[in-house]
C-alpha cells in the first residue's frame, strides 16, 4: 500500500459560487437587477421593500421571500399585485444559490426589472452565501442599537448600501449615530448609509434614486 | 447550523480527489478555517465523522488549522490581529479595515492511501 498527500486548495464555497455566477448571468441576460436583502428579524425588510417598490414605480418588481416558516410576507405582497415566490427553508438560517436557482425557474422573467431576494432574518450567515445578486442591501434599525456593525462585521462589510430603518425612533432609544457610522466606515468606506422609516416613508427617495442609478 | 451542508462539500471534495487519484481510501483531510469565517470547527468535526462514514473517507482524520483574523491599520500601515469586539489598532487606536485573513474556509490537502 502506498500513501500520498495531494494539495487541493479548494474553497468550500466554490460550488455555491459557481451556481451563483450562473444565476447572475441568467438574470443579466433577462435584464434583471438582483438585490439580496439582508437584515435581522423584525428590522423591517418587507416594509422597506414595499417602500422601495413604491418609489421605483414603472420598474417591474419580482420578489423572492425567504423564511424559515410561513408565507405571511408573500401573501401580503401578492395581494398588492407583486409577483412573489416563497422559499421556506424549514430551519436553515440562510438562502443559498441552489435554492434560488430552483425557484427562479418558476418565474416568467420576460420583463426587465428588479428582483428583490429577501433573505432569512439573520445578520450572520446570509452574508456568507452569494445567491446570484448584483448587490447586497443591508437593513438594520435604530431599535437594534448602534453596535451592530461591531457585532456582525461581515454583513456590514459586504453590503453595497445600508439602510437604518426606524430612524424616526432614534431619539427615543439613544441611538449613537457617530458610533454606528464609525463602525461601518472602518469596514466599508464606500457604501452609502440612508436613514429611513418604512412607517413614514422618510428617506426612501434617496434609496430609490441610488437604486435607479444602478439599473 | 449550516456546517452540515458545508461539511458534505468537504467530504465530496475528499472523495472526488481520491477517485481522481485512483486511491482506495482517504486517510486525512487538512482543512483551514479562519476564525471570522463563521464556521465552528467542532461542528465540522462532528458532522465530518458522520457524513464520511460509508464513503472512502470513512475514518479519515480531519486536521483543522485555524487562522486568527487580521485587520489593516491605515495609520501604521501594518496588519494587526483583530481584538475581540473591536476594530482598533492596538498601537495607535485607529480603526482598522478588514482583510481576507481570518475568512479562510478551504481544503488545503488530502492524504490518500492506494492499494498497490
Amino acid at each position: 500500500m502506498s500513501t500520498e498527500k495531494v494539495t487541493v486548495m479548494e474553497d468550500i464555497y466554490s460550488e455555491n459560487d459557481r451556481i451563483s455566477d450562473k444565476i447572475h448571468e441568467k438574470l443579466k441576460e433577462s435584464g434583471i437587477y438582483a438585490v439580496n436583502v439582508l437584515g435581522a428579524p423584525g428590522t423591517g425588510k418587507t416594509s422597506s421593500l414595499i417602500k422601495m417598490m413604491e418609489g421605483l414605480k414603472g420598474i417591474k418588481p419580482y420578489v423572492v421571500e425567504g423564511d424559515i416558516q410561513s408565507d405571511i410576507d408573500t401573501v401580503k405582497l401578492q395581494r398588492m399585485g407583486i409577483e412573489t415566490l416563497q422559499i421556506n427553508t424549514g430551519g436553515a438560517c440562510h438562502l443559498d444559490a441552489i435554492l434560488i436557482e430552483n425557484i427562479l425557474s418558476k418565474f416568467d422573467l420576460n420583463q426587465k426589472g428588479i428582483l428583490f431576494i429577501e433573505n432569512i432574518g439573520n445578520l450572520v450567515c446570509p452574508a456568507e452565501f452569494n445567491i446570484g445578486e448584483d448587490i447586497k442591501l443591508l437593513i438594520t434599525s435604530a431599535t437594534e442599537g448602534a453596535d451592530k456593525p461591531y457585532k456582525y462585521p461581515l454583513a456590514f462589510e459586504k453590503a453595497s448600501i445600508i439602510l437604518l430603518n426606524k430612524s424616526d425612533l432614534a431619539p427615543y432609544v439613544d441611538f449613537d449615530r457617530d458610533y454606528f457610522e464609525k463602525g461601518i466606515r472602518a469596514l466599508n468606506p464606500d457604501a452609502p448609509i440612508f436613514y429611513v422609516s418604512a412607517k413614514t416613508g422618510e428617506g426612501f427617495d434617496g434609496v430609490c434614486s441610488w437604486l435607479k442609478a444602478k439599473l | 447550523m449550516h456546517e452540515y451542508p458545508l461539511t458534505e462539500r468537504i467530504v465530496d471534495i475528499a472523495v472526488k480527489t481520491a477517485r481522481e487519484h485512483g486511491a482506495s481510501r482517504v486517510s486525512a483531510v487538512h482543512l483551514v478555517i479562519g476564525e471570522t469565517s463563521g464556521i465552528i470547527p467542532d461542528s465540522v468535526q462532528m458532522y465530518f465523522d458522520l457524513i464520511a462514514e460509508e464513503t472512502p473517507a470513512g475514518g479519515a482524520k480531519l486536521i483543522i488549522r485555524q487562522i486568527k483574523p487580521e485587520m489593516h491599520c491605515p495609520e501604521c500601515n501594518t496588519n494587526f490581529v483583530r481584538p475581540r469586539f473591536s476594530f482598533a489598532c492596538p498601537v495607535c487606536g485607529t480603526l482598522g479595515s478588514p482583510t481576507a485573513i481570518g475568512r479562510e474556509f478551504y481544503v488545503e490537502s488530502i492524504e490518500l492511501e492506494t492499494n498497490d
